[in-house]
């Protein structure tokens, strides 16, 4: 069950509206993505808060539907 | 459930770095497993690892026991520290090393 690019981008700005995402599918194969998510959500929060809001957004599909994402948070400068 | 619990606390707060992870260190079993022992080994810490694929309910259970959807997830003195990715940024920014020297377990 792969997820495709548009879908993950779109769930994760549902959640963090001012979020800027980017996604880049690693292998081609609709499987294996990065994503780089810059946010102001993500001020005074340590890496793995910040990546818990992303999965939060993601609704559980990581490590399910989504195997392979993987994810750099930044706040914006 | 609970005991499942109870297992992992005893694992993580028996060794200072437990990594949970798909395969073992010598045989990964997923190239972001792969990445997190690769990660431990450059920073010369010895290390215990649990392969989740023998035991599945250390493998639902651990996702649940730090609220985290992915493994590997690494364990330093009873704490989380993150997924690869989390180990990656951390071990570029010198970070990773300097936890595992503020624990006093670099060798």
């Amino acid at each position: 069950m792969a997820m495709a690019a548009d879908d993950i981008a779109a769930m994760i700005k549902a959640a963090l509206p001012d979020a800027e995402v980017e996604i880049t599918d690693l292998a081609g194969d609709g499987d294996h993505y990065a994503a780089r998510v810059v946010s102001a959500a993500f001020a005074g929060k340590n890496r793995v808060q910040q990546h818990k809001l992303v999965y939060e957004a993601l609704g559980g599909r990581m490590g399910g539907a989504l195997h392979a994402l993987q994810l750099t948070t930044a706040v914006p400068n | 459930m609970s005991d499942t619990n109870s297992r992992i606390a005893d694992i993580v707060n028996a060794n200072a770095v437990v990594l949970f992870m798909k395969g073992t260190p010598l045989f990964p079993q997923c190239g972001f497993s792969s990445r997190a022992v690769a990660i431990l080994e450059h920073c010369g810490v010895e290390f215990a690892s649990v392969d989740v694929l023998q035991d599945q309910d250390i493998r639902q259970g651990i996702k649940a026991y730090s609220d985290w959807p992915t493994i590997p997830q690494l364990y330093v003195k009873g704490e989380f520290v993150g997924g690869s990715d989390i180990m990656m940024e951390m071990f570029e920014a010198g970070e990773l090393q300097q936890l595992l020297q503020d624990q006093q377990i670099t060798n």
